[in-house]
C-alpha cells in the first residue's frame, strides 16, 4: 500500500496523485503520440476509430455516469456533429471553425432535449432519448436538401493550418489531441463544483436539492456538455465514413455507445477508455471466431448486435462496474493480500419503491 | 420492472406459433394455446434464471439488461426463423365482417376482440384476485411486499410468465396483419409509447394511449406529407412527455420527503 503524506490542499483534486501515474500517464501519452511510427495503416486506422468512441463516450460518461441521466439517443448528437460539420465544412468554413461550430450546435439541441428531460427521470428518460433520436433519423433521412437523406452527403476534405487532412496519420493526432483536450476538460469539470453538483444529483436528487443544487440547471447543463462532446466525437466520426448517411447513426450505434459505457465500468473516466478498446476491438475479436464456428451460425447475418447483446447480459449480471470495477478488485487484492474481503465491494441493494396511488 | 424486449417477447410468440400451426399442422385454437403457454413458460424461466439477479441492482441495470436480451433474442430468431418474412395462416384469413356499411376484416376485428377480451381478463385479475393484487403491491413497493408476506420472487416470475403470454397473444393476433419476422419486434417501441401516454400501470390508460397513436398515425399518413406517418407516433410521445410526463391515468406522483 502507497501512503501519501500531504502538503498542500490542492493535493486533494490532483489529477495526478503520485509520481507512480505521472509515470505511467506520461508513458501512455509518449506510446499513443509514437504509435504512428510504429503502425501500419490498417491498425492506425483502428486506434483513430477508438478514440473517437472515446471522446463520444466521455460525453455520455458524464452524463449516465457522473449525472446518472440514462440516455438511449446519443447516436442522435452524434448524427447532429457530424452532419453539422461536413456542411459547414462544405460551405467553406475552415476546419477548427466548423468543429466548433458543431459542437456548440450539438450542445444548443441536448440543452433543449435536456430541458425536456427535466421532467423525467429512470426509464421515461430512456425512451424519451429513444423517440428523439428516432425523430433525428427521421428527420435527417426526409430533410434532402439539407442532408441529402439516403443518397447521403460527402464529407469535404479539410485542412487544418494550411495543410491538407488526407493522410491516416494527420487524423490520427487531430483525434489524439482533440481527446486528451477532451478528457482533461471533462476531468477538471468533474472537479469543479459544477461536477459535484452533477455527481450530487446522480446519488439523491431530493438531497442534492436540499442543499441548493438547482436541478433544472444542473441537469440541463450536462446534458448540454455531454451532447456537445458528442456532437464533437460526430465531427471526426464523419471524416472516418467519408459518406454520411441517416443509417449510419441507428439505435445500434447508441446502443454501442451505452455498452461501452457499461463495459468500461460506469462512474470512471478510465473506463471509458476501456470500453472504447473494447467496443473498437471487438469486430476483430469477432472475426477471428467467427473462423472457429460452423459456417451456418458464423455467416448468420445479425449476430453481431446479437452478440453485443449477449456481452451486455453478462456484464450486467456478473460485473456490472465494468473492466474498470474489475480492475480495482484484482489491484485491491494485491494491495491487501492476504487480507482481501469479496464484501469490501459489495454492493447496497436499493430496492424498488415507486410513488404510486393506487 | 421494465422490459425493453416485450416486442422481442412478441415476435417469439409469433414465431412459436407459425411453427407450430404451419409447419407442425396443429390446429389453430391448439397451436395458439400451446404457443402462449410456452411463452408463459420461458418468461418464468427467463426471470428464475436472468433477471433475477438484477433484483435491486438499479433501474439502469434491469433497462439495459433487457435491451441485451431484446438483441438476443432477434438474433436467435433470425438464426432458428430466418429473416425472410413469413405469413401466418388462420382460419378466418382473407374473410370479412359486414355491419351495415362498415366491412372489417376478420384478422382487424379479432385483434379488436383479442385486445377487448385481454384487457377485460387483465382488469379483473389485477383488481379481484389475491395473486394480481400481491402482484400490484410488489410493484408499488418491493421491500414493504417481501414485509408483508409476498414471495416476491416468485411474483416476479409469474409478472413475467404472464406478460410473456400477453406478449404471444398480442404477437399471433399481429402476425396475420404483419408478416412474421425477427423485426417485428420493433413496434415493441410504439407499444411503449402507448403505455407512457396513457401512464405506466393503468391499462386503459395504455388503451388510449394506443389508440391516441394509432389514429394520429393514420391521420398523418393521409394528411400530411410523406414520413410524418413514421415519425408522428415519437413526436407525439416526446410531446406527451413534455405537457403530462406522468401520463393520462397518473399513478405516480411526486415524492415528498
Amino acid at each position: 500500500m502507497r501512503f501519501l503524506f500531504k502538503t498542500h490542499y490542492n493535493q486533494d483534486i490532483d489529477h495526478l496523485k503520485h509520481g507512480g501515474d505521472r509515470f505511467w500517464y506520461g508513458l501512455l501519452l509518449v506510446l499513443a503520440a509514437a504509435a504512428p511510427a510504429a503502425l501500419g495503416t490498417f491498425y492506425l486506422g483502428e486506434l483513430n476509430l477508438v478514440m473517437i468512441y472515446a471522446i463520444a463516450g466521455v460525453g455520455l460518461m458524464l452524463l449516465v455516469g457522473y449525472t446518472g441521466q440514462v440516455s438511449l439517443g446519443h447516436a442522435a448528437f452524434l448524427a447532429i456533429g457530424a452532419y453539422t460539420h461536413s456542411l459547414l465544412l462544405g460551405v467553406g468554413l475552415p476546419f477548427l471553425l466548423s468543429i466548433v461550430a458543431a459542437v456548440l450546435v450539438s450542445a444548443l439541441v441536448g440543452a433543449g432535449v435536456g430541458w425536456i428531460a427535466l421532467r423525467m427521470t429512470g426509464i421515461y428518460l430512456a425512451i424519451a432519448t429513444l423517440a428523439f433520436a428516432m425523430l433525428t433519423e427521421q428527420t435527417i433521412s426526409r430533410a434532402e436538401w439539407l442532408t441529402g437523406g439516403f443518397r447521403g452527403l460527402a464529407v469535404p476534405q479539410a485542412s487544418l493550418f494550411g495543410m491538407p487532412l488526407t493522410q491516416g496519420w494527420q487524423h490520427y493526432y487531430v483525434t489524439l489531441t482533440l481527446l486528451v483536450v477532451t478528457l482533461l476538460a471533462a476531468l477538471n469539470i468533474l472537479r469543479s463544483s459544477t461536477g459535484r453538483a452533477m455527481v450530487a444529483i446522480r446519488d439523491s436528487e431530493i438531497s442534492a436539492e436540499s442543499v441548493g443544487i438547482n436541478l433544472a440547471v444542473y441537469k440541463t447543463l450536462a446534458f448540454a456538455l455531454s451532447a456537445g462532446i458528442t456532437g464533437l466525437a460526430g465531427a471526426l466520426f464523419a471524416h472516418r465514413l467519408g459518406y454520411l448517411s441517416p443509417d449510419a447513426f441507428t439505435f445500434l450505434i447508441s446502443l454501442q455507445l451505452l455498452l461501452m459505457v457499461v463495459v468500461g465500468g460506469v462512474g470512471s473516466m478510465r473506463g471509458v477508455i476501456y470500453g472504447a478498446l473494447f467496443i473498437g476491438f471487438l469486430p476483430q475479436l469477432l472475426a477471428i471466431a467467427r473462423d472457429t464456428l460452423p459456417p451456418q451460425i458464423a455467416q448468420a447475418p445479425g449476430l453481431e448486435p446479437g452478440i453485443f447483446g449477449l456481452i451486455l447480459v453478462l456484464v450486467i449480471l456478473f460485473e456490472p462496474q465494468g473492466i474498470f470495477g474489475r480492475w480495482l478488485k484484482i489491484k485491491s487484492y494485491f494491495q491487501l493480500f492476504p487480507l482481501y474481503r469479496r464484501a469490501t465491494h459489495r454492493r447496497q441493494k436499493t430496492y424498488l419503491r415507486t410513488e404510486r396511488l393506487r | 420492472m421494465v422490459n425493453f424486449a416485450q416486442g422481442d417477447l412478441m415476435m417469439l410468440g409469433a414465431f412459436v406459433a407459425v411453427t407450430l400451426i404451419g409447419d407442425f399442422g396443429l390446429p389453430w385454437a391448439l397451436g395458439l394455446l400451446i404457443s402462449v403457454l410456452a411463452l408463459a413458460v420461458f418468461g418464468y424461466l427467463l426471470d428464475a434464471f436472468v433477471l433475477r439477479r438484477v433484483l435491486g441492482e438499479p433501474q439502469f441495470a434491469i433497462v439495459m439488461l433487457t435491451i441485451g436480451l431484446g438483441f438476443i433474442f432477434r438474433a436467435v430468431a433470425g438464426l432458428v426463423w430466418g429473416y425472410d418474412p413469413q405469413s401466418f395462416p388462420t382460419p378466418y384469413t382473407g374473410k370479412s365482417l359486414r355491419v351495415g356499411e362498415i366491412v372489417v376484416s376478420y384478422e382487424n376485428f379479432a385483434i379488436l376482440l383479442g385486445t377487448l377480451v385481454l384487457c377485460v381478463v387483465l382488469f379483473l385479475f389485477f383488481r379481484h384476485t389475491r395473486l394480481g393484487i400481491a402482484m400490484q403491491a410488489t410493484s408499488q413497493n418491493q421491500l414493504a411486499a417481501y414485509y408483508v408476506g409476498i414471495p416476491v420472487k416468485r411474483v416476479f416470475s409469474l409478472v413475467w410468465a404472464i406478460s410473456a403470454g400477453v406478449a404471444a397473444v398480442a404477437g399471433i393476433l399481429l402476425a396475420p396483419v404483419s408478416l412474421v419476422q425477427p423485426g417485428m419486434g420493433f413496434i415493441g417501441i410504439k407499444a411503449f409509447a402507448a403505455a407512457v401516454i396513457g401512464g405506466f400501470g393503468s391499462i386503459p390508460g395504455a388503451l388510449l394511449g394506443g389508440w391516441i397513436i394509432g389514429v394520429a398515425e393514420q391521420f398523418a399518413g393521409v394528411y400530411l406529407p410523406a414520413g410524418f406517418q413514421e415519425m408522428s407516433a415519437y413526436g407525439i410521445l416526446i410531446l406527451a412527455l413534455i405537457l403530462r410526463p406522468q401520463g393520462l391515468f397518473a399513478q405516480i406522483q411526486r415524492k415528498k420527503v
